[in-house]
């Protein structure tokens, strides 16, 4: 059985209060000290539709949403049909009662009925039907009790003390109604370790992305609304006025790249977010990007694929867009991130490799990660390496693709006297005139491929998970590796021989890194979202590592167990 | 704070001829192309207007206009098909106190461009553009482009153009563009003086400049457009945009080219909304980052 490790699942109808029970327990948890990371799904339509939010809370470092719920709590029926099946003998089950539906209890689950809507009626505040619901949950599972009401008590602050009063009283009701039953399960919360030097801050990853940004100095934004990367939109429009900066919603996805690659042709940091249907559009300006040495980051939060595909689900399958989309041989730098902590330190990593480099970056993220709230250590912005890129030093005559030995040709920006140049996607000669010579394309084509060489010393080695030898080595990517991570400590801990390999870098793949991981190793798995098992794809074409692919995709991210079931099966 | 430099106010900084302005680089186009006539137009309003090349920026998409950048002496951008009018609008949000201008084709701006020209207009981004009107590709040799006439045979409508053409003018007035003009390319004093107003408007401004092509168009030649084009009559109310629909379409009603400036308005530009929106929250660039990150406390 688990310690100090809890996974609470709150499903209902969209617009119930869900997302805001979620939320409120999830940030009283990081407050207490806790370590948090959530995961919700969203209904498709407008309005109504079944919600959930799922938090895992810990007193030690959580990677992953966890396998499946210990503790849910539904304020419907249709919550209780979508979870009835996942309900297994030991859980706790927490639901409203009388309620539009009354549930046929599994053997072995611990039920809690608590009236909710008929509450919330009595207290003449039927909206706090949640609060009635979090009171009882409170109580139930020892959530702390004091961070919780600082919280509810801050976030109703601005709409009066009289809706914070009401949802009070509607939580102390459902804590009142909760001692008055017979606690029967095993749950709760545990005691976080004090640590007084603990500073942490909550954030989704589209938010984190944001950040990044802000903290990399971006200057221009452009972007078109596309689920599930919007929000990192909405964030950087609401703070980057405040540094001064221009963020723009472009007519689609084509427009907002180009506008990126003219105001970074006019000196500025210029980034654009989207996800894989978005990048699809792009593919000819990153081409251009490329071509003509401008700096420019794309993110990637991908989705379901291919074509309108699963909007609003999970997959990693944007990884062959990511790594060759465009056409003509096209180079370009592809990060992918693990946590919403990668989301703001990659995100600057990204900024300073486009500028250093002057190429395309395009950072991948996911549409779990892009929603799942985590608590990360406080970004000081301070601690943070800015990299800008090269410019001219106004000696002597100015060649924008100058040759040089790293390939990196100092850039000018516009209005400078003397640095005037033409920046075109016609094949060019060191000056920027067009050539079509062959000999020229030679030289051209190595001068902007080599520069990409030594990428791979300007991103931290790929992390190596365990020591020593393994039977099983498990190379992922993207959200994976939370997974994996997870499953590695439970597999060690039952005495098996398992390594992990978490690459961020996804291109130029980092092969020698890759190479030097499977020596270690007598069976490589590689579990990724998607059908094609992309990196394992990259890895077999790129190293001489053979990697045994397991690809889901469902929609939804692998679970540790998954991991630890597969990798029993290998070794069985 | 100071106000914001608009590129307004830097012209006549410099006093140049318009031969200054021309890159040492031997011409692209055809013997006769009226493209030339553009490019002369061009150079002479640079010279005019006395604004220091480096404060240019030239920016076009591909075709045979969009090579007009390459013989001007400015910061430039040679960029993707369709794709001038988004690229200049980022360069202009980046950069509002240098001129910009975008050159291209019918093709580049009205069939694969033509998903962007209604934005430009509609956000008044605060640049030129000049349409190069032959109204037949000739970069891929010779189809009919969105402005060809009807019966125009190119090569992949041997039989005839099946399609109506459209009207940049009336497109342009209908989605807000705050200038609008046309001349024949071969007229270099209308065409100058229409690029000169175009780039001292504060603002979006479209000239469409009707330019023969001599190898692929045999509909619309020099002659034919010199004796269609009409200048307007100046008299119209050119700040009411039914009288500048009206104006075209009786021009064109009677098969006349209607040219001169049809419409000219003052509406803030985007750059200018995008600097009070920064002012109005009293942003800058040293602004304290933890100040954000400290909302994400819990």
């Amino acid at each position: 059985m688990k310690k100090n490790d809890l996974i609470i699942r709150v499903g209902g109808e969209g617009g119930e209060g869900v997302i805001s029970v979620g939320d409120f327990i999830t940030q009283a948890c990081a407050r207490a000290g806790l370590d948090v990371y959530t995961f919700k799904t969203f209904p498709a339509e407008i309005k109504g539709g079944y919600a959930m939010y799922q938090l895992r809370a810990s007193t030690e470092p959580v990677y992953n949403q966890g396998d499946i719920f210990d503790v849910l709590c539904v304020f419907n029926g249709e919550a209780y049909e979508n979870n009835k099946a996942r309900l297994k003998p030991g859980h706790a089950l927490v639901y409203d009662c009388p309620g539009d539906f009354t549930p046929d209890i599994p053997e072995g689950v611990h039920a809690y009925p608590i009236p909710m809507t008929q509450t919330a009626k009595e207290l003449n505040n039927v909206r706090a039907k949640n609060m009635v619901a979090m009171g009882a949950l409170s109580v139930l599972f020892n959530i702390p009790e004091a961070s919780l009401r600082e919280v509810l008590t801050s976030k109703f602050a601005r709409k009066g003390d009289a809706v914070v009063q009401g949802n009070l009283t509607a939580f102390e009701r459902g804590q009142e109604l909760a001692r008055a039953l017979n606690k029967t399960d095993p749950w709760a919360i545990g005691t976080p370790k004090a640590d007084p030097n603990r500073d942490v801050v909550v954030m989704s990853g589209n938010n984190a992305i944001g950040l990044g940004a802000l903290i990399a100095g971006v200057e221009f934004f452009s972007a078109y609304p596309i689920t599930p990367a919007t929000e990192v939109a909405i964030y950087v429009a609401k703070h980057l006025p405040k540094r001064g900066g221009t963020l723009i919603q472009a007519e689609d996805e084509i427009a907002s790249i180009s506008q990126v690659l003219g105001a970074s042709y006019a000196g500025k940091k210029a980034m654009t977010s989207t996800s894989g249907p978005g990048l699809a559009l792009m593919g000819e300006m990153i081409g251009m990007a490329f071509m003509s040495e401008t700096p420019c980051v794309i993110v990637d939060v991908q989705r379901g694929g291919p074509s309108t595909g699963l909007p609003t689900k999970h997959e990693q399958s944007d990884l062959f867009i990511a790594v060759h989309g465009g056409h003509g041989d096209c180079g370009r730098i592809v990060l992918s991130v693990e946590n919403v902590q990668d989301c703001v330190a990659l995100t600057v990593t990204a900024f300073n490799l486009a500028e250093k480099y002057q190429c395309p970056v395009i950072l991948m993220s996911d549409g779990s990660l892009a929603f799942s709230t985590q608590s990360i250590p406080y970004p000081d912005p301070a601690s943070f390496t800015i990299v800008n890129r090269e410019r001219w030093d106004g000696n002597g005559e100015y060649n924008r693709y100058k040759l040089t030995d790293s390939g990196i040709s100092p850039m000018v920006d516009p209005g400078t006297p003397g640095g005037m140049h033409i920046a075109t996607g016609l094949e060019h000669s060191p000056k920027g005139t067009p050539s079509y010579a062959g000999e020229n394309h030679e030289i051209m084509q190595a001068k902007r491929f080599n520069k990409l060489k030594a990428v791979v010393n300007d991103v931290p080695l790929t992390e190596v998970d365990g020591e020593g030898d393994a039977d099983i080595g498990i190379i992922t990517w993207g959200g994976t590796i939370g997974v994996v991570r997870e499953a590695i400590q439970r597999l060690r801990a039952e005495g098996y021989k398992v390594k992990g390999f978490y690459p961020k870098l996804l291109h130029p793949l980092p092969v020698e890194q890759f190479e030097d991981f499977g020596k270690g190793c007598k069976r490589i798995l590689l579990p990724e979202v998607n059908y094609l098992g992309q990196l394992a794809h990259f890895v077999r074409a790129e190293t001489t590592l053979r990697p045994e692919s397991y690809t889901i995709c469902g929609g939804l991210p692998f679970t540790p167990e998954m991991i630890v079931k597969r990798v029993k099966e290998m070794l069985a | 704070m100071n106000a914001p430099v608009k590129v307004q106010d830097r012209f006549h900084e410099v006093q140049l001829e318009s031969k200054d302005y021309r890159e040492d680089l031997s011409s692209f186009w055809c013997p006769g192309c009226g493209h030339s006539g553009v490019l002369t137009s061009f150079l002479r309003t640079l010279a005019e207007i006395g604004i220091k090349p480096e404060n240019l920026m030239s920016i076009s998409g591909i075709g045979c206009s969009s090579r007009l950048p390459y013989f001007v002496k400015s910061y430039k951008m040679h960029t993707l098909h369709g794709r001038a009018g988004p690229v200049a609008t980022g360069a202009q949000l980046a950069r509002p106190d240098l001129a910009v201008v975008v050159t291209g084709g019918d093709g580049d701006g009205f069939s694969i461009g033509g998903g962007h020209m209604p934005h430009m207009a509609r956000k008044n981004v605060n640049m030129t553009y000049i349409l190069m009107d032959n109204h037949v590709y000739g970069l891929t040799k010779g189809q009919t482009s969105p402005t060809s006439h009807r019966v125009m045979k190119g090569s992949v409508t041997p039989f005839g153009a099946v399609e109506e053409p459209l009207d940049p003018i009336m497109y342009m007035l209908t989605y807000g563009a705050t200038f609008v003009g046309q001349a024949f390319a071969g007229n270099v004093k209308l065409a100058s003086q229409l690029i000169k107003e175009g780039m001292e408007h504060k603002g979006f401004s479209f000239i469409n400049l009707l330019s023969h092509c001599p190898t692929y168009n045999e509909i619309n030649t020099a002659k034919v457009f010199k004796a269609d084009c009409e200048k307007l009559d100046v008299g119209h109310d050119v700040t009411d945009v039914n009288v500048a629909m009206q104006v075209v379409q009786n021009a064109k009603a009677e098969g006349r080219i209607p040219t001169g400036l049809f419409y000219r308005v003052e509406r803030p530009t985007l750059d200018e909304r995008m600097a009070e929106l920064v002012t109005k929250v009293g942003g800058h660039k040293e602004y304290d980052l933890r100040k954000v990150i400290d909302l994400a406390r819990p």
